[in-house]
């Protein structure tokens, strides 16, 4: 039993580690002294392209650099010191201005060194309340769509097996770089890639359930050790995604750049139209096999009495194995639609896994409806929440909702008073 | 290679700043999670509240240095009782989850650029404890040949493990009082301690407020021996480190967290300066400096996962005793 766990490591390190061994090779190219750079981008995180940045520094140092198709520009300065970067105005594109001052001065002391340009509309456009509240709430659906399907895979997985799994956010980073992985390496067009993607997180689902967690529930691990085993698999996880993937936020190759459609007066991108339908149509799916389909219905049996439903002749851990492929495979798809919008990033999933649990407590712990309920909960107050507090606050927001609820009403929206114990 | 630099940082680390304040925060963690079996996921933010109560106190509105730790202290107490409120009636994962949050949300205002004036954004405030450094006794660097110190950092040792010698002898003696009877039984059975008459929920409230009252000690050690407090400090990773002590030396157990912190430390120095070395010899030629970092926290991970697999009471533990799933 002993070596079969340990094996897991060994295969699950083995497994990542050669997805990625091509991608990793060129990653590493060492240069003197430090590196500035930023990301230009519109108030709609739409990239900024052909905009110069100057940088001026010690022992008459200057450089400058151009905002290339995703908005990113680089200088790399020769040694430490205090550098004085300027933004030059007159290249920013008609109707946008900058929203704190063209200047900066950074210390740079090796390594990368962002310097931030925050934009703004120069002639401010005037919408009305009305409008913005229907612009946020679109927002908010899309985005609790997304959190959607992280939060039905994580409570299916609370569900059948009890596992509060704290590296549910790395399935949703593995599911993008996965893509980013197939379709930069590789040289996918970005469908294959994403489908590649889904294919290879649900196989690893079952994977990381067969050697991990099944060893686990035989040898009778308690619940809260299995959270924190969960939360040292997030953490290694994620510092192999670092050592493989680097620092950065890197865009798809494609889609990453796109003007938004005008409907009304909602602005939305079209790949954030076919993210919602994708998101849409894979939590339909989900809940036909969870209502209709033997294995759906055996996957209820199983959370709401194990024992009984291994009496009553359902394979239990096949069932498991099988909400681990589902839940993964949502996951996946979830990191994927955020990496089209923001990007792709080691930690993207971390960042994320609050929101998720927030959403999933919201609804009640282990009960999938009510993880959708509260995820599209979650999205609209995030992004409502903006009418009334600064966009950075938003998250806090949800999350001192999600305590208030608990106060009220701690087996969530739409769980039983059994559940909480 | 330089062996002998390797095993002076190793050793200068295991006993010196970082370890001091992880030391503290595990104490406390103990008091929650060992003792009393409370899922504590935010004990980052009781250091947080802590730190920024004093640098506040100290560099925003004027005050002396140590009502400035009253003010820290005050805070510590306040999270507790807001955390505990909601979450200590309901069951174990519940309190983690609102732990976590409500950790981020103190590190999230903290860094806001809309509270900027107070809590000086992403930056964080810094020179504040000049105060502290005053008193320093000392007068010349510390160097024993196989462990090294500045003035300061002496100083801010000493203290450090003047208040981790206190507060262990405190909680040695409170664990053996019938209140600390009272909390293992809560953490072994909570509804057979209800059954002889105890007020399960008000032991808890009180065992949240003590633990997190001495991670609060960490966060002051934190803020004077920087001389600043930055947010991104005070992260959830944090809090999974300091459970990766705690396990580490054995949870439930005196000298569990002090251990624990002292070989978390020396091996995490010890695994980065080794690799380091060997990468800045041309040893090793396949990492760069900061993929070492990065290979370091990949063994944090793992570390944690067997520990929790195969040794759950770590190295003083005693696995009997020790029943994680008291729910």
């Amino acid at each position: 039993m002993h070596r079969r766990a340990a094996g897991l490591l060994v295969a699950l390190l083995g497994a990542v580690a050669l997805l990625w061994g091509v991608a990793a090779a060129p990653a590493s190219a060492t240069t003197a002294g430090p590196v500035i750079f930023g990301t230009i981008v519109t108030p709609d995180d739409e990239p900024v392209t052909g905009v110069v940045v100057n940088v001026a520094g010690p022992d008459g140092f200057t450089g400058s650099a151009t905002s290339d198709a995703e908005g990113a520009w680089e200088v790399q300065v020769p040694s430490s010191g205090t550098y004085t970067i300027a933004l030059d105005e007159s290249t920013l594109p008609e109707g946008l201005g900058l929203a704190a001052g063209s200047e900066r001065t950074v210390n740079a002391f090796g390594g990368k060194v962002r310097v931030q340009f925050p934009t703004g509309d120069s002639v401010l456009k005037q919408s009305s309340k009305f409008d913005q509240v229907v612009q946020l709430t679109v927002d908010g659906l899309l985005l609790g769509l997304i959190l959607a399907l992280g939060a039905v895979g994580l409570s299916l997985i609370y569900g059948t097996t009890g596992l509060t799994n704290f590296a549910h956010g790395e399935l949703l980073t593995l599911g993008a770089l996965s893509t980013y992985f197939y379709a930069t390496v590789l040289s996918f067009p970005l469908v294959l890639a994403a489908v590649a993607a889904l294919i290879t997180c649900g196989a690893l689902g079952a994977v990381q359930d067969r050697i991990l967690w099944k060893p686990l529930r035989r040898r009778g691990t308690g619940l809260i050790a299995m959270l924190v085993v969960s939360i040292g698999l997030g953490i290694f996880l994620r510092y192999l995604f670092l050592f493989l993937f680097q620092g950065s936020t890197q865009q798809f190759p494609e889609f990453s750049g796109q003007a938004g459609l005008e409907v009304g007066p909602v602005s939305i991108t079209p790949k954030a139209i076919i993210g919602a339908l994708l998101a849409v149509a894979a939590i339909l799916g989900t809940i036909y096999w969870l209502l209709r389909t033997r294995m759906g219905k055996a996957s209820r049996a199983v959370s709401d009495n194990p024992a009984l439903a291994s009496a009553s002749g359902i394979d239990v851990e096949r069932v498991i194995n099988v909400v681990w492929v589902l839940g993964a495979t949502l996951a996946a798809l979830a990191g994927i639609l955020v990496g089209l919008t923001s990007g792709v990033s080691w930690n993207m999933g971390q960042q994320i896994l609050l929101l998720i649990f927030a959403a999933v407590t919201l609804g009640g712990l282990g009960t999938a409806f009510g993880a959708l309920f509260g995820a599209l909960i979650v999205g609209l107050l995030i992004q409502l929440s903006t009418l009334v507090i600064p966009p950075e606050l938003k998250s806090v927001g949800a999350l001192v909702i999600l305590i208030v609820i608990l106060l009220v009403r701690p087996q969530g929206l739409l769980g039983r008073r059994e559940r909480i114990g | 290679m330089d062996f002998n630099g390797i095993i002076t940082q190793t050793l200068t680390q295991a006993i010196g700043v970082s370890a001091v304040i992880y030391c503290l925060a595990a104490v406390g963690l103990n008091v929650h999670f060992g003792y009393t079996g409370l899922l504590n996921f935010g004990q980052a933010g009781f250091l947080a509240v802590a730190a920024y109560g004093l640098a506040v106190s100290v560099s925003r509105m004027g005050l002396s240095l140590w009502v400035g730790v009253l003010v820290g202290i005050l805070a510590a107490i306040l999270l507790a009782l807001l955390l505990g409120v909601p979450t200590l009636r309901l069951r174990a994962d519940y309190l983690a989850i609102v732990t976590i949050a409500a950790a981020e949300i103190i590190r999230l205002i903290v860094r806001s650029v809309t509270f900027r004036e107070y809590f000086g954004g992403s930056d964080g405030i810094t020179r504040f404890a000049d105060e502290f450094y005053a008193l320093n006794p000392f007068s010349s660097p510390l160097d024993l040949g196989v462990i090294k110190f500045s003035q300061n950092d002496l100083w801010v040792v000493t203290v450090g493990w003047t208040l981790i010698a206190l507060t262990s002898l405190m909680i040695w003696s409170l664990m053996r009082s019938p209140w600390g009877r009272v909390l293992k039984g809560i953490r072994e059975d909570e509804d057979a301690v209800r059954s002889l008459g105890k007020n399960v929920y008000s032991y808890k409230m009180q065992a949240l407020v003590l633990g997190g009252v001495i991670g609060a000690l960490g966060g002051f050690m934190a803020a004077i021996a920087f001389q600043s407090v930055q947010p991104d400090t005070y992260s959830t990773e944090f809090t999974f480190f300091v459970y990766t002590m705690l396990i580490l030396g054995g949870a439930a157990r005196i000298f569990g967290p002090i251990l624990g912190a002292a070989i978390f430390w020396a091996l995490l120095v010890f695994v980065g300066e080794f690799l380091n070395e060997a990468v800045n010899k041309g040893v090793i030629t396949f990492l760069s400096n900061t993929q070492v970092g990065q290979i370091r926290f990949m063994l944090v991970g793992l570390g944690l996962m067997s520990l929790m697999i195969f040794r759950p009471q770590g190295i003083l533990g005693d696995r009997k005793e020790l029943a994680l799933d008291a729910r």
